[in-house]
């Protein structure tokens, strides 16, 4: 099969998954008890019942729930998300401010956690029975065990009160101004202690996997040709076994991107970083039905992408897939 | 010029001499420039306190946003935008005098037009309805005066007009015909007060820069406020306490207060907060048994140990609460009950009340509903009580809401027997302890109105005299009255002032605390240090 025939086939698979994640998730939220206009009232100081009743009628509130989900599916497919019942401001805007600070926090995590996983990974394989693989499988177990709010609130008590030397909260300082170059270095100076936090649990798992699949490549026949063959240990494992040994961890990195997604709305609230997760967690707490559909779409729509990504990257990996096995 | 108009002009000119001691009393050292960093847990929606209340919204709004009136630490008025003001002598209307070049941040004049044009969008849509309800009509007889007549006295008007309750908006950019609830210019406002915004993220951030064309001399000295939010109480108390922040101003959970009252850069003080008037209390359901006779209520009023919780719980850094009224209110009544605690005389009121104790020590079962999200005052509170009425042989459930909505939503609709709950005074009784009492606000379905129920026909009569009583001593004695029957008729058990206290960095001087606290201008503040 053609490989644009593929990525069409998933680019449909993915739009319908798109749509019923939005029909779900808009019955489950409002299958949920409470009322956005209390919310509103609520914020505003109180409200009488003619404010209440204009809340709901400003808001689409009182209309019957399919007709919503009608009046809703038909503005999304649009573009338009809607307005946000809490910040009376366009879904779309507020979510575009923070997609970008997301997507950092978790692509950086993920870069983190695959590159130090990895290494880690091979490192161990080597020695099976070392003091290394011991000390990666003592890491990889506390890593995984460890919820990250747990481990965040570590390392910020470490980093930030023992050894004041990351900022806490944030992606720049308060008063920070400067210049873009400046703003990159404030933003990575920011990002490390989130970013690393996030990664922690896929450390985990990426040299756990990596250990396990090493240990099997480098007892492969085609190894073993390679050493016979004189090569050095570094051209055998990192170029004969390591790019055979990777592809498990490609499957795994774009299976794992949904976790690493839910993974940062934790983080992003521990760390105070600017992105969807805060305000999703805001937004179940405040009713925020479109802010919550919209930002639960993106993080759905990321995902797909993400395993697209993936399965495009796979077959570049290996031409096996690509050439029907042939 | 006619002869009246300039008589008028002298008197305010005199009148504006006197107010701008309050304004100017700083302005030979006050050191410009600097920025102040603020933190804050709570998001506001946007920034327009025209059609919305809370403090996430008063603090930046006040300083966006000039209003007639100031008012200091000791309840009094000073000028602002109106640099003099007449109340006429049948009470029935009051004049304001507005400063002559006040310039909103676009440039525009700030005219009668505007403060006509304020008062009216917040009497339409504020939620504190009783602020201008009783605004019959405002005339502008010329670009800098405004009179506001009103259908019967009503003494709290100054306040009203003061700190965010009366935001001067410019009605060229909100009386454009759009529904001012949702108009984008409330998060992208422009204002009339000393500050002018510059960046709003929501949820996130709010950066104020100062307005060099302010009306009032040399003001404001700060260059910026920049206020961050975060709903991670400890991320904002690493912030301030490592030098991130420079303030704190709505500080509540007394661990935190005891955290911050140890750094020694820090200022910590609770003043400021005495306008807003926020007390914590437990409410009764008085339209269901057994909560509808007067026994029971005191009864689980003496069972209940104030001072442990005030002392204990709240680790002594909540001031002790007996009334409606805020007890740094001029209107407080001291003499009001305190129900000593007294877990004999509860039972031995319960026992005549004839509600005697089964087999299993229970006399009855109560639930307790509370506001989720504030640990200490609310959920703590409600799990004491737990354990504290089964002394009296009240067994009672904790009943936990996942959010704010479905509490709310319970307790608007009677389906409670007890719940805590926090509501503010707001300076005036009329705006925020009326609400609570008056018998013609029990409206099914509205939060914050006397959602318990409670019905005294003489507490109808006095809170409705004392709302048009012009006479303050007059006034003072109406709500004395009101108190000592509410303290009697106990549909509320008072508990305890929420312990708000401002931490601020000692370098800081000038920093608000009046009665408003940073819910009125921070002009005057600036940085001691170079």
């Amino acid at each position: 099969m053609g490989s644009i025939a593929y990525i069409a086939r998933r680019l449909v698979y993915g739009v319908i998954l798109l749509i019923g994640v939005l029909v779900l998730n808009f019955f489950l939220i409002h299958a949920a008890p409470g009322d956005p206009a209390e919310t509103i009232a609520g914020a505003m100081g109180g409200a009488t019942a003619e404010m209440m009743a204009d809340i709901r009628a400003a808001y689409g509130l009182d209309k019957p729930l399919l007709t919503q989900l009608a009046i809703y599916l038909g503005r999304v497919a649009h573009g338009d998300f809607g307005m946000s019942y809490y910040f009376d401001q366009p879904v779309i805007s507020l979510i575009a401010a923070r997609v970008g600070p997301t997507v950092l926090l978790v692509l950086a995590a993920q870069l983190i956690a695959i590159t130090l996983g990895v290494a880690m990974g091979v490192l161990a394989a080597r020695k099976p029975q070392g003091l290394m693989s011991g000390f990666v499988a003592v890491v990889s177990t506390i890593g995984y065990a460890a919820p990250v709010f747990w481990t965040g609130i570590l390392l910020i008590i470490l980093f930030a009160s023992i050894i004041p030397i990351f900022p806490v909260s944030g992606m720049t300082g308060a008063r920070f101004s400067g210049g873009s170059a400046a703003y990159v270095v404030e933003v990575l100076y920011h990002l490390a202690l989130p970013a690393f936090t996030l990664a922690i649990i896929f450390l985990a798992q990426y040299s756990r996997l990596s250990r396990a699949s090493m240990i099997d490549v480098l007892g492969a026949d085609y190894v073993r040709t390679a050493r016979a063959k004189g090569l050095g240990e570094g051209k055998v494992v990192f170029k004969h076994a390591l790019r055979n040994a990777v592809l498990p961890i490609i499957t795994v990195a774009g299976i794992q991107f949904g976790n690493l997604i839910s993974g940062a709305l934790l983080v992003e609230s521990v760390f105070n970083w600017p992105g969807m997760g805060r305000l999703a967690f805001d937004s179940v707490l405040r009713r925020d039905y479109p802010m919550l559909l919209g930002i639960l779409f993106f993080a759905a729509l990321m995902v797909v992408v993400a395993n697209l990504l993936t399965d495009l990257s796979y077959r570049i990996a290996d031409p096996r897939i690509r050439t029907g096995g042939r | 010029m006619d002869i009246t108009r300039r008589l008028l002009l002298q008197s305010s000119a005199a009148l504006a001499f006197a107010g701008s001691a309050f304004s100017f009393a700083v302005a030979a050292d006050g050191k410009p420039g600097g920025s102040v960093v603020m933190v804050s847990t709570q998001s506001p929606r946007h920034l327009n306190p025209a059609v919305q209340s809370g403090a996430a919204t008063a603090v930046p709004g006040a300083q966006i946003f000039a209003s007639p009136l100031l008012y200091d630490a000791d309840w009094k008025p000073h000028p602002y935008l109106a640099e003099s003001w007449e109340v006429a002598d049948d009470a029935l209307s009051v004049t304001l005098h507005l400063v002559r070049d006040a310039k909103f941040h676009d440039g525009k004049p700030i005219t009668s037009e505007d403060v006509k044009f304020s008062i009216e969008t917040i009497k339409a849509n504020h939620p504190f309805t009783t602020m201008y309800e009783p605004v019959s009509a405002i005339e502008t007889p010329d670009e800098h005066t405004a009179v506001i007549r009103l259908a019967h006295p009503h003494p709290a008007l100054l306040l009203c007009l003061s700190g965010a309750l009366c935001p001067i908006i410019p009605k060229h950019v909100f009386g454009d015909g759009q529904d001012i609830k949702t108009h984008p210019a409330n998060a992208n406002p422009v204002g009339s007060g000393p500050y002018k915004l510059e960046e709003f993220t929501p949820g996130q951030k709010i950066t104020l820069v100062r307005n060099p064309d302010f009306f009032l001399k040399d003001r404001p000295l700060l260059d910026r406020i920049i206020v961050t939010i975060s709903n991670d109480p400890n991320a904002i108390l690493l912030a301030v306490e490592n030098g991130e922040a420079d303030c704190y101003p709505f500080a509540t959970a007394s661990q935190d207060i005891k955290r911050l009252e140890k750094v020694d850069r820090l200022h910590v003080t609770d003043k400021g907060f005495e306008g807003i008037g926020a007390i914590n209390w437990l409410a009764f359901n008085t339209g269901k048994a057994p909560l509808d006779d007067k026994a029971v209520r005191q009864a689980i009023g003496y069972a209940i140990d104030r001072n442990f919780i005030t002392n204990a719980l709240m680790r002594g850094v909540a001031r002790a609460q007996r009334s409606p009224i805020i007890e740094s209110s001029p209107f407080f009544n001291p003499k009001m009950p305190f129900y000593d605690h007294d877990l004999d005389k509860a039972n031995k009121m319960l026992d005549e009340a004839g509600h005697k104790a089964g087999a299993d020590g229970i006399r009855f079962k109560l639930t307790v509903d509370y506001i989720p999200g504030a640990p200490e005052q609310q959920e703590g509170v409600a799990q004491y009580l737990k354990s504290q009425l089964k002394k009296a042989g009240i067994d009672v459930e904790v009943r936990a809401s996942p959010d704010f909505p479905t509490w709310a939503k319970r307790v608007s609709n009677f389906d409670f027997d007890m719940t805590m709950d926090a509501v503010y005074n707001w300076g005036d009784p009329v705006i925020g302890v009326h609400r609570t009492y008056l018998s013609s606000n029990i409206r099914k379905g509205v939060i914050w109105s006397n959602t318990q129920q409670y019905s005294n026909p003489k507490v109808d009569e006095l809170l409705t005299q004392a709302a048009v009583e012009n006479d303050p001593d007059k006034r003072k004695a109406l709500y004395d009255e009101f108190q000592m029957i509410v303290g009697d008729d106990l549909p509320i058990y008072w508990i305890n002032a929420l312990p708000y206290h401002s931490a601020y960095d000692k370098e800081i001087a000038e920093f608000p605390e009046s009665i408003w606290g940073t819910m009125q201008s921070m002009a005057d503040t600036y940085w001691n240090k170079a």
